[in-house]
C-alpha cells in the first residue's frame, strides 16, 4: 500500500501543522512516512506545497512522482488546482472554498470551484465556516484534516489522539475547538455527493 | 537508543550532540537554519551543548575553528551561500592540525528554492582538499555526521556535510544511538600546526595533499560508497546523494537492472568508479548538483568505448534540482500521466511581505522620496527588503549579496549616479553591511543608505539578531555617520508623509545618510502574543 497526498495552500494557513497530524497518526499506525516541506522565502505569502508519503514498506523518493498522488488536500482552491499533474487520475481533491486573493489577477472565484467540481473526484469543504462553528477560523486546517478522513488509511481515533497532542499546550478550550473542528470536516464529507 | 521522526537538518543537529559535541554556531539561511534551531532548543532543556547563532558565517565558523583548537569537538552551520562568506577560515582551516572534530554542516539549495545561486559545495570541499559526506536518508544524515566527527580528528582536518533542500526540510524517521561525552578540554596542537605564516604553511599544505591518499583509501572503502555490479551488465548507473532515491522510485519500471554505484563519501572513490565503467558500454550520472563526478569521467580526452550520458549531454537537464519524474525520463522511461486542467489558466502567486510588513512603509516611503527624481537607483540586499523588487512596490534594482546593496551604492555613486539609496535589513546590515558603510564613510560617498530595522532574522523564521535597535543606532553612530544625516523614523502607515519627507531630505543632501526605520516584524510581534499570555497565566493574582 502507498498514499501519497500532496499539500497545497498559501503560507501562514497552517499546511504543515495539518500535515504533521496526519504523518504522526500513520507513523502510529505503522506506516513508513516521508514528508517534504517548503521553508524560507515561499512562505511569505507565497504558493505552499508540502508532500507526504505514506506507505507499508520504505519510501525512496521525498518528492512525489507525477501522476501518481493518491488525493491533494488543498487549504485554498486556486492552490488545489495547482498541482493536478500529479494527482493519480483516479486519485481525490479534497479543497476548502475559502479564497486567499492575496493577488491581483486571482480567477472569478466560481471559475475555480467550478474547475474544482469538474474534476472526476472532488470534494468541497466549507471549512472556514465550519472551523468558525467549532470554536475559530484557525481551526480550518483540522476541519480538512476531518474532511480528508474517510479517505486516509488512518484511523480517526488515531487523528483525533494527536489533534489533542498537538494542541495540548494551548489548553482543553483549544483542544476541544480543534477537535469539533475535525468532526466537522469528517462529517461534511460524508455529506459530499 | 531509539527511532524519532527528524528533518534532515534535525537528524545531523541530533547526531551531533551524540558525537559529544562541545558548541555549535552559525548563521541562519534556508535550508540550514533547523540545524542550530534544534541544537540551541535542545541546549534550552539540557543545558548543553552551547548552540548559539553568529554575527555572519566567518565568525561563526572561525568560533568553531577555536572550540577545535582546544581539542574539543564543533559543528558549524550555513547555507552554501554562507560558505562564501567563510570561504576564508574554512580554506585554511584544512591546513591546521585539528585535534577536536571540526565539522561544517553546509545546506545547497538547487532549484533555488530561496537563494540567489545554486553552487554545489561538493566542489568546495574538494577545493580545501577535506573530505565531505552526502547524505541520501535521514538515517544517513545522522549516521554520516556522527561519523565525520571521527574523521575529523582522525585526519586532523574539518570535514563536510553537504545537505541539499529537499532533504534538509524532509521529515523521516532515524534510529539514534546512545551517544558519547565531550571531549576533555586539551590543546594538545604544537603551535607551529596551527601559525599559518608561509614557512608553517607550506609545511602544513604539503602533509595535507600528502594525507589525500591516506582520505582516498579511507573513502573508498566507505560504507557509504556502495556498487551493485554484475559482469553481463552493459548500461550503469552513477548516483550521488538523494538522486539514488529517485533512482530507486523509478528502478522497477526498468526492464533489466542496470549496474549500479553510489557515493555518499568524499574524495569520490576513483578506482571503484574506473572498475564500475570497465564493462560498460553507456553510463548514466545522475548527481544532485553540479555534473561533478561527471566532468570528471568525461575528462579533457573521454573515454572512446563509453557513452557518457548526463547533465553535460542533455539526458539530464543542465540545471535545477532533480526529481523523480527527470530522473524517469533520464532513464528512458515515459512519464506518468496526471490530470489536467482545462479552460482555467492559473496565475502565480509569489511570495510577498505579510500584511502589515513595516518593510512594505519603508519601501513605500522610499519610493514616494524618490518619484520625482528621473534617474535615481535603490540597490537592495538579502531577506525580506529583497521582496521590495516585486510588485506592488517595483522599488529596487538590485540584489547580489549579503551587504552587497552598500558597497555597490557606493560604486553606483562614485560612478556618477545621483541619487543612490542602498535598502538592507537590520540583520543582514550586521552580517556584511558594517564594513562597506565604513568606506563610504571614509569617503564621504553621497548616498543614502536605509536600514529596515524590524529586530530580527525575519526571512528565515525570527531569529534574534545580535544587536538591539538602539545598539544599531550607536553602532551606526560611532562608525562616523554624522549625527545630522542620521535619522532613525517609525516604519509605520501613520508616519507616511513624515517618513517621506525625512528620506526626501536625507536624499537631497549632498553626502552620506543614513536612515534607520524602525518597526518590529508582523510575525515576531504575533508570535510574542500568542507565547506571552500562557506565559503571564501564572503571575495573574486575585
Amino acid at each position: 500500500m502507498k498514499f501519497d497526498i500532496i499539500l497545497a495552500g498559501v503560507g501562514g494557513q497552517g499546511v504543515l501543522s495539518l500535515s504533521a497530524i496526519i504523518a504522526s497518526s500513520a507513523m502510529r499506525e505503522g506506516l513508513a512516512v516521508k514528508q517534504s516541506e517548503v521553508h524560507g522565502m515561499s512562505q511569505r505569502g507565497g504558493a505552499v506545497l508540502a508532500h507526504l508519503r505514506l506507505a507499508d514498506g520504505p519510501i525512496a523518493s521525498d518528492l512525489i512522482p507525477r501522476g501518481s498522488a493518491a488525493m491533494i488536500l488543498g487549504m485554498e482552491p486556486l492552490e488545489s488546482l495547482r498541482y493536478l499533474e500529479y494527482l493519480d487520475r483516479a486519485g481525490a481533491v479534497v479543497s476548502a472554498t475559502t479564497p486567499m486573493a492575496n493577488i491581483a489577477d486571482y480567477p472569478p472565484l466560481d471559475q475555480v470551484l467550478a474547475a474544482i467540481r469538474s474534476l472526476p473526484r472532488a470534494y468541497l469543504v466549507e471549512a472556514e465556516a465550519l472551523a468558525r462553528q467549532a470554536g475559530s477560523a484557525r481551526a480550518s486546517n483540522m476541519v480538512m484534516v476531518g474532511a480528508a478522513s474517510p479517505l486516509l488509511p488512518v484511523a480517526l481515533s488515531t487523528l483525533e489522539h494527536f489533534v489533542e497532542t498537538a494542541f495540548a499546550a494551548k489548553g482543553a478550550k483549544v483542544v476541544e475547538t480543534n477537535l469539533r473542528a475535525l468532526h466537522a470536516g469528517r462529517a461534511a464529507a460524508a455529506v459530499i455527493p | 537508543m531509539g527511532e524519532r521522526v527528524l528533518l534532515g537538518d534535525e537528524a545531523v543537529a541530533l547526531a551531533a550532540v551524540h558525537a559529544g559535541l562541545t558548541a555549535a554556531y552559525g548563521y541562519p539561511g534556508t535550508p540550514s537554519t533547523e540545524i542550530l534551531e534544534y541544537l540551541i532548543r535542545h541546549r534550552e532543556q539540557h543545558g548543553s551543548p552551547r548552540a548559539q547563532w553568529c554575527a555572519n558565517e566567518k565568525t561563526a565558523y572561525e568560533a568553531a575553528l577555536g572550540v577545535s583548537f582546544a581539542g574539543r569537538r564543533a559543528l558549524v552551520t550555513m547555507k552554501h551561500v554562507g560558505l562564501n562568506v567563510a570561504a576564508d577560515p574554512f580554506m585554511n582551516s584544512a591546513l591546521v592540525a585539528i585535534t577536536g572534530g571540526l565539522v561544517l554542516a553546509v545546506a545547497d539549495d538547487p532549484g533555488m528554492h530561496s537563494s540567489q545561486n545554486e553552487q554545489d559545495s561538493r566542489l568546495f570541499a574538494d577545493f580545501a582538499r577535506v573530505a565531505c559526506f552526502e547524505p541520501a536518508t535521514h538515517q544517513e544524515a545522522y549516521d554520516m555526521t556522527l561519523e565525520a566527527f571521527d574523521v575529523s580528528e582522525r585526519f586532523e582536518i574539518p570535514v563536510m556535510v553537504r545537505l541539499v533542500t529537499r532533504l534538509a526540510h524532509s521529515r523521516g524517521i532515524v534510529r539514534t544511538g546512545d551517544g558519547r561525552g565531550e571531549n576533555p578540554s586539551d590543546k594538545r596542537g604544537q603551535a607551529a600546526s596551527w601559525i599559518l605564516l608561509p614557512a608553517n604553511a607550506r609545511r602544513r599544505w604539503r602533509a595535507l595533499i600528502e594525507r589525500q591518499r591516506d582520505i582516498r583509501e579511507y573513502t573508498a572503502g566507505s560504507r557509504f560508497n556502495t556498487v551493485e555490479g554484475g559482469p553481463a551488465k552493459r548500461f550503469g548507473v552513477i548516483t550521488t546523494g538523494l538522486a539514488r532515491n529517485y533512482l530507486l522510485e523509478n528502478l522497477a519500471d526498468l526492464p533489466e537492472r542496470p549496474a549500479l554505484l553510489h557515493v555518499g563519501a568524499y574524495p569520490y572513490p576513483a578506482e571503484a568508479i574506473r572498475a564500475f565503467v570497465a564493462p560498460l558500454a553507456r553510463v548514466l550520472l545522475l548527481e544532485e548538483g553540479y555534473p561533478y563526478i561527471e566532468r570528471a569521467l568525461r575528462g579533457i580526452v573521454p573515454p572512446a568505448a563509453l557513452e557518457i550520458q548526463g547533465r553535460e549531454s542533455g539526458e539530464v537537464p543542465p540545471d535545477g534540482e532533480l526529481n523523480p519524474d527527470i530522473v524517469r525520463a533520464a532513464l528512458g522511461l515515459p512519464l506518468r500521466q496526471g490530470v489536467t486542467l482545462e479552460g482555467l489558466t492559473l496565475p502565480n502567486r509569489p511570495p510577498q511581505l505579510c500584511a502589515g510588513c513595516p518593510h512594505g512603509d519603508s519601501l513605500h516611503a522610499i519610493t514616494s522620496a524618490l518619484a520625482s527624481i528621473p534617474g535615481a537607483v535603490v540597490t537592495a540586499d538579502i531577506g525580506c527588503s529583497t521582496l521590495g523588487a516585486l510588485p506592488p512596490y517595483n522599488a529596487v534594482e538590485t540584489c547580489v549579496c549579503m551587504g552587497a546593496s552598500i558597497g555597490m551604492a557606493k560604486g553606483a555613486a562614485d560612478a556618477g549616479v545621483r541619487p543612490v539609496v542602498a535598502v538592507i535589513g537590520d540583520s543582514t546590515f550586521l552580517h556584511s553591511g558594517i564594513t562597506p558603510l565604513m568606506d563610504a564613510v571614509k569617503d564621504g560617498t553621497p548616498m543614502t543608505l536605509v536600514i529596515l530595522d524590524n529586530k530580527t532574522v525575519a526571512m528565515t523564521g525570527g531569529q534574534p539578531t545580535i544587536l538591539s535597535s538602539s545598539e544599531l543606532v550607536t553602532l551606526v553612530h560611532g562608525l562616523g555617520v554624522p549625527p545630522g544625516h542620521l535619522h532613525v523614523i517609525e516604519a509605520h502607515p501613520r508616519r507616511a508623509s513624515e517618513n517621506t519627507e525625512t528620506l526626501r531630505r536625507a536624499v537631497g543632501h549632498p553626502g552620506l545618510s543614513v536612515v534607520i526605520a524602525v518597526r518590529e516584524c508582523v510575525e515576531t510581534v504575533k508570535r510574542g502574543k500568542r507565547e506571552k499570555p500562557s506565559a503571564a497565566a501564572g503571575e495573574v493574582r486575585p
